[in-house]
């Protein structure tokens, strides 16, 4: 029996001979239980050793392989070729982002908005535990509030997927924000105050126009676009006290 | 190294459909804001007395007013429904460690519809 083949169409881009990216076409062999990754991981062996891409896990835990899929953002390790043969598959690096070679995307911003947001627990001045004392002590009930925005692998599928983010990238942006809400609602942290200079700005939670793309696409069911939607919730409510309790603009 | 930024196509709400439809229940908000500024509009001929408000109402009988509501009331509900719908996403409720599911949150909100809708059909019958 002959082997069955199937096309990738992959977009090609070597700064340093191309003024602009172009799609490039491969044959790959087709095999049932390969994923989009392995596909490219044959085409880096065995047809152009020049071809770049990130990659590291293979099980959409580190959140490296990000590209889009026949347009949509997917970790390519978790797409699996059988859902698109006999169709060409059409291989892109992430929306939003400027291409550095092939398949690679230029991430720094996204990196600087993640520190923007301190996904770190803040404890107030003076409350700090020291390491005698022990580790600040949780219920299941107080983790339960805040796991599933813990789940984020960075893996910047709901970037590519946000039309917000892609049109105007100073939209700090769906995973920035679902971590910024992991801590604030983390019942160890103290640091949501701080936190809200950055969110309730104009570049956080209100550049979001709710198109939800970020958690339809997102591979952890993080649900980015609920903790965007429940940071507008709080912002609003710390605007009514502030406007209302004269002592209500601050929380002690 | 030099970088490539690619253009982001103006037409990208046409290239899935759930982007289309986010772009449907944005535009149908227009219409929503309109009927809003219009039924000012109406209460403001109910305050100039009995004559104004009877000619406006008689205008309203037209043809292209009776299109235009049945527009208006379409795109109305479907603004509303697809609202309902992401009801779950803006009131995240728990119990403990159990999170209250979705179709709990929608469904109270379309039930709160269906019986004020019900309420305001009746006050119009009887009046």
């Amino acid at each position: 029996m002959t082997e069955r083949t199937m096309e990738l169409e992959v977009l090609r881009y070597r700064p340093e001979q191309d003024q602009k990216p172009s799609f490039q076409t491969y044959v790959i062999p087709f095999k049932q239980e390969w994923v989009v990754l392995d596909a490219i991981n044959y085409i880096k062996d065995n047809i152009d050793g020049s071809l770049s891409y990130r990659w590291s896990c293979r099980m959409g835990v580190c959140g490296s392989c990000g590209m889009m899929v026949n347009g949509i953002p997917k970790l390519t390790c978790a797409a699996f070729l059988k859902d698109y043969y006999p169709a060409k598959v059409r291989v892109e690096p992430l929306n939003g982002f400027p291409i550095q070679r092939d398949l690679v995307i230029v991430m720094d911003d996204f990196i600087t908005k993640l520190e923007e947001i301190k996904p770190w627990i803040i404890r107030k001045e003076g409350e700090e535990k020291s390491l005698e004392e022990g580790e600040y002590l949780q219920t299941p009930a107080e983790l339960a509030a805040y796991k599933q925005y813990s789940m984020c692998i960075n893996c910047m599928l709901c970037y590519a997927a946000c039309p917000v983010y892609c049109i105007d990238n100073s939209f700090i942006g769906p995973a920035a924000i679902a971590l910024a809400q992991r801590y604030n609602m983390d019942s160890r942290d103290q640091g949501r105050e701080i936190r809200q200079e950055v969110i309730a700005s104009n570049e956080g939670v209100w550049e979001c126009t709710f198109v939800g793309e970020c958690s339809r696409v997102c591979p952890k069911n993080v649900d980015p676009a609920a903790a965007i939607q429940r940071g507008k919730v709080s912002g609003t409510i710390d605007y009514f006290k502030s406007v209302i309790i004269p002592w209500g603009g601050r929380r002690k | 190294m030099k970088s490539y930024v690619r253009r982001y196509p103006n037409t990208w709400w046409l290239n899935k459909s759930s982007y289309f439809f986010f772009m449907v229940r944005e535009f149908t908000s227009i219409f929503v804001a309109g009927y809003c500024v219009f039924l000012v509009y109406f209460i403001y001929k109910l305050s100039q007395g009995p004559d104004a408000y009877y000619a406006l109402i008689e205008a309203l009988k037209s043809p292209l007013s009776i299109a235009l509501h049945v527009i208006v009331f379409i795109f109305a509900v479907y603004h509303s429904i697809t609202w309902f719908k992401l009801t779950p996403k803006i009131m995240i409720l728990r119990i403990g460690e159990e999170q209250i599911p979705s179709f709990l949150i929608s469904g109270a909100n379309f039930f709160a519809w269906v019986v004020v809708s019900a309420i305001l059909a009746w006050i119009i019958s009887v009046v």
